[in-house]
């Protein structure tokens, strides 16, 4: 297939000492796709970004960025990408258009170009407004939007987002996943660490689930979602039958039309081949093993249920909290 | 070069557009502690210490280049906690994640620190001025203690960057710094000359390269420099050692910090 490379690693792995942060990494971001890697906290999502942004050493394996490699040319790939990081890495008593201003001159770019472009990517993320006061002034949202225009600011061929809508409410979200389209649109390439599901379906073209350090998954959302197969009957048992639910697990794993069975709290999730064919038996079983299902409910599977058939367990996720600081 | 000068003078335009943010800080940096020490503990020891003893026409006169290293040495102490809490919210990772020199930051550093820490001492001498203390040596006389002052005071830097790369925590560095600064105070000629103290605490100041620096400083004010020469002579040798030892080790922190 002659769809162009981006980003390549292979068999990428760092270790600190005894602990494998990331293990055995390979994949390939095409150029002009949003690229994300998602996984629980302390997954290996920030090392292998980092790793990507010259900021770290992989121990082992290789990574090319736009065909330079991480560990031979790393000021040449500084040049060529843009960063997000995760916090939010601004300087409160700088204004906004001072950071652009400093960011210009290590991107060393000449005064002319920088005094057009700062104007442009302060309209971008509307942030004209408030351009000339410090950034100590600014909500989450708005650090956040201060954060991509700096990542923008050496109009980059690739850019890295590092949890971009952690902690933001709602309305921020959406307006920075609006941005990340945008830049799609204009061409940029994106990867982007998440451990959000929503923002890993609605928001990227492929994914991988990383977990332990590993990549378990990979594909678009669409793609692993139909990998699954089937469908999800959900079952919420009551706290008083908590004792016989692994009685009724096995009884539901003997059933043939029963994919697999999986723990979740105050309940099992169970992939079948049709949630049609399938209810009545499972029905069945919890009456014969006497367990009181509070709630039956059965779907497509979802992204949550693509993670947890991979990785063997629920993504801690965080809801967002709103803004903070 | 072009592109080395272009980034290194942003970022030092950085700390000095962040000190005149903060007007209270800025007026506290030039009114700083240290004039306390030169104007109360000075003019409060007047009578209390022996001229003998001092070998200077008054106490405040003796206690004006012991206040000047002083002031480098809090300054030096304190030049990495900057870059500390740069380090701490992700702004260091920004900066280097851009295509700079890996020494830009740093050199930065020393560059503002430097700056502020000759324009104290030039505020200290000018109190010490109206006090009247007057360099023996006069403008020349006071070129070489700035000199004498940027020599010490990198050194120092790089201990608290090395300091402020290493630490986990910056409740880890501000202990650190707290329990380090009043001993190297105490144990040098900052306050009572070497051969006034006790036997122990004048062999332990002699391992100080303060008291080095204050010997130097004393008689450029106090004297002439015909006494001075020899002093400054071994204090720059010194100090180059110092502050050599003092850049490897900041420099090997550094690495391991970034990677």
């Amino acid at each position: 297939m002659g769809r162009a490379v981006a980003i390549e690693t292979i068999k990428l792995r760092k270790t600190y000492g005894t602990l494998t942060a990331v293990d055995d990494l390979t994949f390939q971001v095409y150029a002009g796709e949003i690229f994300g890697l998602l996984g629980p906290n302390g997954a290996g999502k920030s090392t292998t970004l980092r790793i990507l942004i010259t900021l770290l050493r992989p121990t082992s394996g290789q990574a090319l960025v736009l065909g330079h490699d991480v560990a031979q040319e790393p000021d040449t790939i500084r040049r060529l990408i843009g960063y997000v990081p995760q916090e939010r890495a601004i300087d409160r008593f700088l204004t906004g258009r001072e950071h652009l201003l400093l960011l210009a001159d290590l991107y060393h770019l000449p005064k002319d170009e920088a005094q057009r472009r700062i104007p442009e990517l302060l309209k971008l993320v509307d942030l004209e407004d408030r351009a000339d006061q410090p950034a100590r002034t600014y909500s989450g949202g708005m650090k956040r939007k201060l954060d991509i225009a700096c990542g923008l600011l050496p109009n980059p061929k690739v850019v890295f987002l590092d949890e971009p809508t952690l902690g933001l409410d709602v309305q921020s979200r959406l307006r920075i996943w609006d941005y990340v389209r945008q830049l799609k649109a204009r061409g940029i390439t994106i990867v982007m660490t998440t451990n959000y599901l929503d923002e890993a379906d609605q928001l990227c073209d492929r994914l991988a689930i990383i977990d332990g350090g590993r990549i378990r998954a990979m594909g678009s959302p669409a793609e692993l979602k139909a990998g699954l197969g089937g469908d999800i009957v959900s079952l919420t048992i009551g706290a008083s039958d908590a004792g016989r639910v692994d009685a009724l697990a096995a009884a539901l794993r003997a059933l043939p039309m029963v994919r697999a069975v999986m723990a979740k709290p105050a309940g099992l999730d169970i992939r079948v081949e049709s949630s049609e064919k399938a209810l009545p038996a499972v029905l069945e079983a919890a009456n014969r093993t006497s367990c009181r299902l509070e709630l039956v409910d059965y779907h497509r599977p979802r992204l949550d249920d693509v993670f947890v058939a991979h990785t063997g367990h629920l993504i801690r996720e965080e809801f967002p909290q709103g803004e903070q600081d | 070069m072009h592109e080395y000068v272009q980034e290194v003078g942003a970022l030092t335009m950085r700390w000095v557009r962040r000190l005149s943010r903060e007007k209270f800080s800025m007026l506290f940096t030039l009114v700083q502690p240290m004039l306390f020490w030169l104007i109360f503990f000075g003019n409060l020891f007047q009578r209390a210490a022996d001229v003998q003893v001092t070998q200077a026409p008054n106490y405040i006169s003796f206690l004006a280049a012991g206040v000047v290293v002083m002031t480098v040495l809090n300054n030096g102490l304190a030049g990495g906690v900057d870059l500390l809490f740069d380090k701490e919210n992700g702004f260091l990772e920004r900066l280097m994640s851009t295509p700079i020199n890996r020494t830009s930051v740093v050199v930065s550093r020393f560059l503002f620190v430097t700056t502020i820490t000759c324009l104290q001492v030039l505020v200290i001498l000018g109190v010490a001025w109206f006090f009247g203390v007057e360099a023996a040596t006069g403008l020349p006389g006071i070129a070489m203690i700035l000199l004498i002052s940027m020599l010490f005071g990198v050194g120092l830097t790089a201990i608290s960057m090395a300091l402020a790369f290493s630490v986990k925590s910056h409740g880890d560095f501000f202990s650190v710094l707290g329990f380090l600064s009043l001993p190297m105070i105490f144990l040098s000629s900052a306050l009572v000359p070497l051969q006034a103290m006790p036997a122990w605490m004048s062999f332990l100041a002699k391992f100080n390269p303060m008291t080095w620096a204050i010997d130097a400083v004393r008689p450029l004010i106090l004297s002439g420099w015909a006494e001075a020469l020899p002093k400054i002579g071994m204090v720059v040798m010194i100090m180059l050692v110092f502050d050599a030892v003092c850049l490897y080790g900041s420099a090997r922190a550094f690495r391991r910090a970034m990677g």
